[in-house]
């Protein structure tokens, strides 16, 4: 495989009226690996990508696959594959789909069968899209974008839709692309969808960037907390009290601000409390992604 | 080398869905039924004057009128809808299946794409010429042979009309598709087309021939000008002959005209949104 190219937003802006979908958003995808773009419905994702692939004109700023716009790559779908909506127009096959978008791109029919294969819709070739339950109509989209070789992959949410069998196959796929050298940026609302896909993270809510980086970053970004619960919860909060701790009650007991148990344990003995439970809360990856985009929306 | 690739490309999405051939379906039913009808019923009031005139008739052809011409040329006369229908949906298909994303993902170039379209559905529209001449000639000689009535098959000028028919349904396709850019929501285009072929333009030859002045505006209408480029037309005998039409390539030029600037004039707004 080539060199890699690497995603370069810079200062993008997108405003639809009123409306600011994009708000000065910068940020790098470096190839050979599978970068995961996160935020809530609504954020900003799929505007970003469409700038990206010219489908939307930018109020400011640039969008380029190392410093190119698509627009202006020579032969786009060799170097860019690109899955956003996964519409087929429904009288047309698979196979004949597949077809015109090579014929578009300047892209040898010999590969039809090949990404066909390669997705496992080969046994739905020659039936019509319109036919396609959604995980079938990602399959295909995804056989689109791997039509031209691209070193680039950008798929927005292409795990929505798919069974639980399609979810771990397309997790392996994108991993085994990333490892080739590929550049691979997938969107996704859920971060519990492409937690275990993904290295790096870029995270964005109302339009703007919250958080890039890796993944393993991203677990340090709420510090780690303590849950104690006793049978007297009451004389538990007095203890709390006591000590100085900040809390805040959930199910399990009390969800104390200190990342040290022994702390919260001594507060307890000094305080005279008996104790059902005292343990360490590693903060999830999703409270740290909530905490993050719950942030942007403030 | 891209314009290339974008034609090829505009050729298999209308040869891989089923409408170009339910619409020439539809087209030979319909100019078979004109043309063949029509011919019966033409070749049967001249070889039959007294009963037609009893029948009620001002049926009566006019002396020296040659039947062939106004028969071959149903083709375009009636026919000349459904290339434009065909270029429209090439346009507004897009939209409408969200497919327009899948089209400038493989070719950015926007107007390369329109561009392809446009030359795709002048040559379909030439397709369809082709198998609507080929039964308006059919239907319309075997009428004609069955009264044996003049057929013209034999004289260069027939075949001229049919050259300039042909040529006519090429440009109505390409006019489809400077309908479709303008017009990209489908329902809206495909009521436009049906609702100004089939009425609004009939009733407004039929009004500017009234008078001289809006007689030659009349002319520049589009179904004027394309029946002015075939050279005959069932419209032109049933009373709006009084006017002189306009050349047969002025009725081109029109027609060409009309599909650049409509094309044009979509490309640079509509076409160019954000696909979102």
């Amino acid at each position: 495989m080539a060199d890699g190219i690497p995603i370069e937003i810079s200062g993008l802006t997108k405003r639809f009226g009123q409306v600011t979908a994009v708000d000065d958003l910068s940020f790098t995808v470096e190839p050979g690996r599978v970068t995961g773009f996160l935020g809530p419905n609504g954020a900003g994702k799929t505007t970003t990508l469409r700038a990206l692939l010219g489908l939307v004109r930018p109020t400011a700023g640039t969008a380029t696959f190392g410093g190119t716009r698509y627009r202006d790559l020579p032969r786009p779908l060799e170097t860019v594959g690109a899955a956003l909506d996964a519409a087929f127009h429904p009288g047309r096959t698979a196979r004949d789909h597949l077809r015109v978008v090579a014929s578009a791109g300047g892209i040898r029919s010999a590969r039809v069968p090949d990404v066909l294969a390669q997705v496992g819709l080969s046994q739905f070739a020659d039936r019509r899209a319109g036919g396609f339950s959604l995980g079938m109509r990602q399959r295909l989209a995804l056989a689109t974008t791997l039509l031209g070789d691209p070193r680039v992959l950008v798929l927005d949410e292409p795990i929505n839709g798919l069974d639980p069998e399609g979810i771990k196959w397309i997790r392996g796929f994108l991993r085994s692309l990333a490892r080739e050298g590929r550049t691979v940026l997938v969107s996704s609302h859920l971060l519990s969808e492409v937690q275990q896909s993904v290295d790096e993270v870029v995270i964005i809510s109302r339009g703007r960037l919250v958080k890039s980086g890796s993944l393993a970053s991203l677990e340090l970004e709420v510090a780690p907390r303590t849950v104690v619960d006793s049978p007297h919860r009451l004389r538990l909060a007095a203890a709390l009290d006591q000590a100085g701790l900040d809390y805040t009650e959930g199910p399990e007991g009390m969800i104390v601000d200190e990342p040290d148990p022994g702390v919260v344990g001594h507060a307890a003995f000094v305080g005279g409390v008996e104790l059902s439970s005292l343990h360490r809360l590693a903060s999830g990856l999703e409270d740290s992604f909530l905490a993050l985009v719950g942030e942007g929306e403030e | 080398m891209s314009f290339v690739r974008s034609i090829a490309a505009e050729f298999r999405k209308v040869l891989t869905t089923r409408m170009w051939w339910l619409l020439a379906l539809v087209l030979v039913a319909y100019v078979a039924v004109m043309s063949g009808g029509f011919g019966a019923f033409l070749g049967w009031t001249v070889q039959n004057p007294d009963a037609a005139a009893q029948a009620g008739g001002s049926t009566a052809m006019p002396p020296g009128m040659e039947l062939a011409p106004l028969l071959y040329s149903f083709a375009s006369s009636v026919g000349y809808v459904f290339p434009v229908l065909l270029g429209a949906l090439a346009v507004t298909g897009e939209f409408r299946h969200r497919t327009l994303t899948a089209t400038f993902l493989a070719e950015p170039h926007r107007a390369t794409v329109l561009g392809g379209k446009f030359t795709s559905q002048l040559v379909m529209g030439a397709v369809l010429g082709v198998i609507g001449f080929a039964t308006s000639v059919g239907a319309g000689a075997a009428a004609l042979a069955a009264f044996d009535l003049e057929t013209g098959l034999d004289s260069s000028d027939t075949w001229a009309l049919v050259g300039r028919g042909i040529l006519a349904m090429a440009l109505w396709g390409a006019i489809g598709v400077g309908l479709g850019a303008l017009v990209p929501n489908q329902v809206a285009a495909i009521v436009i087309v049906i609702a100004f072929t089939q009425f609004v333009e009939p009733i407004l030859r039929l009004a500017a021939s009234l008078n001289d002045v809006t007689a030659e505006i009349g002319r520049y209408l589009p179904g004027a000008a394309s029946d002015a480029l075939v050279g005959a037309s069932f419209y032109s005998v049933a009373g709006m002959g009084a006017v002189e039409t306009l050349e047969w390539w002025q009725g081109g030029l029109v027609l060409l005209g009309i599909a650049v600037v409509a094309t044009v004039l979509g490309g640079l707004t509509t076409w160019r949104r954000d696909v979102s």
